[in-house]
């Protein structure tokens, strides 16, 4: 209960109150602690510039309509179902996850949560047996954010006797009906999420915000390096960085190249061969040693050798 | 005769806005919301139809919502009660309940009196409704 009573939604605002004629918008920005929660993001997620600046325009949206509801002015929620579109590993996944904790502490969602679906969730193997699933995936999510991972797949046009369709008809339906209840992100690769919302109107219609998730730059890249390294409790030393930087530089340009999801890999198996050195070494080892990733583990990747 | 039967029953009906705010209590004790269905009203008729299982995963009221009303569409001509089961050892029971539907028609009770050895009387009540067999009660 207390977590209901410290974050009323923004629904529940006063709206009984007499007749106000002028609003402060700093104190209601104050209030909201919107400005730490864009700090935070700022902070913790790298690059993605048109992701964060969607997000402040959200976050003003927001404020402006709980300004517009002090003073008497009706809003209509806004529909903030979303679409995430870009290549792998572009942080797709993860600023949908986040997306519930932003959108409750500003107000428009109940709950902090984010059902996390995909084609399995939803359809259905036989007739009648995809709206109880879907509806299921749907109930779990409400209150807060239901995100479908590889939205595409719901629909297979090669398929007409498909289940798909049914899903995605009673997506929409409550898309629509529970505006206020939950909020819908789409994510997937660009091209085939484009495809997807051509060959269903319906859905590209009632879904307000595209965004697209531009692929990281390479300081933008050895920054997330840095992130992960030290989320791990490892450190980099100097002569590991460089190497990480020339990594990065050579792995963009070959195939199958998957942005941050690379770099996680990359210092996965760095992490491997720092254990199978101090392995070999044996002996004595103090918590440095066990934390610093060297340079030689960096560069004994088949990336320099190709 | 306007059946008195669990929480709030004495008060006016509650709106969905009201039964929200009570599922939303419920979730936020823990406590599993389920909702079940009858036609035989009488206090000591445990056996209600239950409407699906007892939604064990399902964090917010509007989910709860979408299966009381899809219950009051299948139902609308019965009794419905929404329940809360509280699963914590030492209760392990149902810690509320209360009627969100009712018949538009609702028949009461009648008051019969089985005579005993003696001038003994027992007395018990029975609905009128349950006169016709069920699913033409109501």
């Amino acid at each position: 209960m207390s977590s209901l009573l410290t974050h009323p939604p923004a629904t529940q605002a006063p709206e009984t109150q007499p007749a106000k004629t002028s609003v402060d918008l700093d104190e209601l920005y104050a209030a909201s602690n919107i400005g730490e929660i864009l700090d935070q993001l700022d902070r913790e997620l790298v690059g993605l510039v048109p992701v964060k600046s969607r997000i402040r325009e959200i976050a003003a949206l927001l404020l402006i309509d709980q300004a517009r509801r002090q003073l008497g002015l009706s809003t209509d929620a806004p529909s903030l179902h979303m679409s995430f579109t870009g290549n792998p590993g572009t942080g797709k996944t993860t600023v949908a996850r986040r997306m519930a904790g932003i959108l409750h502490r500003l107000g428009y969602i109940r709950r902090d949560h984010v059902v996390s679906v995909t084609r399995d969730d939803l359809v259905g193997q036989y007739i009648g047996h995809t709206a109880p699933k879907t509806k299921e995936a749907l109930k779990k999510a409400m209150g807060g954010v239901l995100f479908i991972d590889e939205a595409y797949y719901l629909y297979r046009p090669e398929n007409e006797r498909d289940y798909g369709q049914e899903a995605i008809e009673i997506l929409l339906q409550v898309m629509e009906d529970h505006r206020a209840d939950l909020v819908v992100i789409l994510a997937g690769y660009k091209d085939r999420l484009e495809t997807f919302f051509s060959s269903n109107p319906g859905m590209g219609s009632r879904i307000a915000h595209h965004v697209d998730f531009p692929d990281f730059r390479s300081d933008e890249l050895l920054n997330i390096a840095d992130t992960m390294v030290s989320g791990l409790h490892y450190r980099l030393s100097i002569g590991a960085r460089q190497a990480m930087q020339e990594y990065i530089d050579l792995r963009m340009d070959q195939p199958r190249f998957a942005n941050a999801r690379s770099i996680r890999n990359a210092l996965d198996r760095a992490r491997l061969r720092q254990a199978n050195r101090l392995f070999a070494q044996g002996g004595v080892l103090n918590a440095d040693m066990l934390q610093t990733i060297e340079e030689a583990d960096i560069r004994a990747s088949r990336v320099f050798t190709q | 005769m306007r059946l008195t039967q669990g929480q709030f029953s004495f008060l006016p009906d509650l709106t969905d806005e009201e039964i929200t705010k009570q599922i939303t209590y419920a979730l936020s004790q823990g406590w599993a919301v389920a909702v079940e269905s009858t036609d035989d009203p009488h206090p000591r008729n445990t056996y209600w139809d239950m409407w699906g299982q007892p939604m064990f995963d399902i964090a917010d009221a509007a989910g709860v919502m979408m299966e009381v009303n899809a219950c009051r569409k299948a139902n609308k001509n019965k009794y419905i009660k929404v329940l809360a089961f509280d699963s914590n050892r030492g209760f392990e029971t149902i810690r509320m309940s209360f009627l969100i539907n009712r018949p538009s028609a609702e028949d009461g009770f009648e008051l019969v009196r089985a005579e005993g050895p003696g001038r003994n009387v027992n007395y018990t009540i029975r609905s009128y409704a349950t006169e016709k067999p069920t699913g033409a009660r109501y």
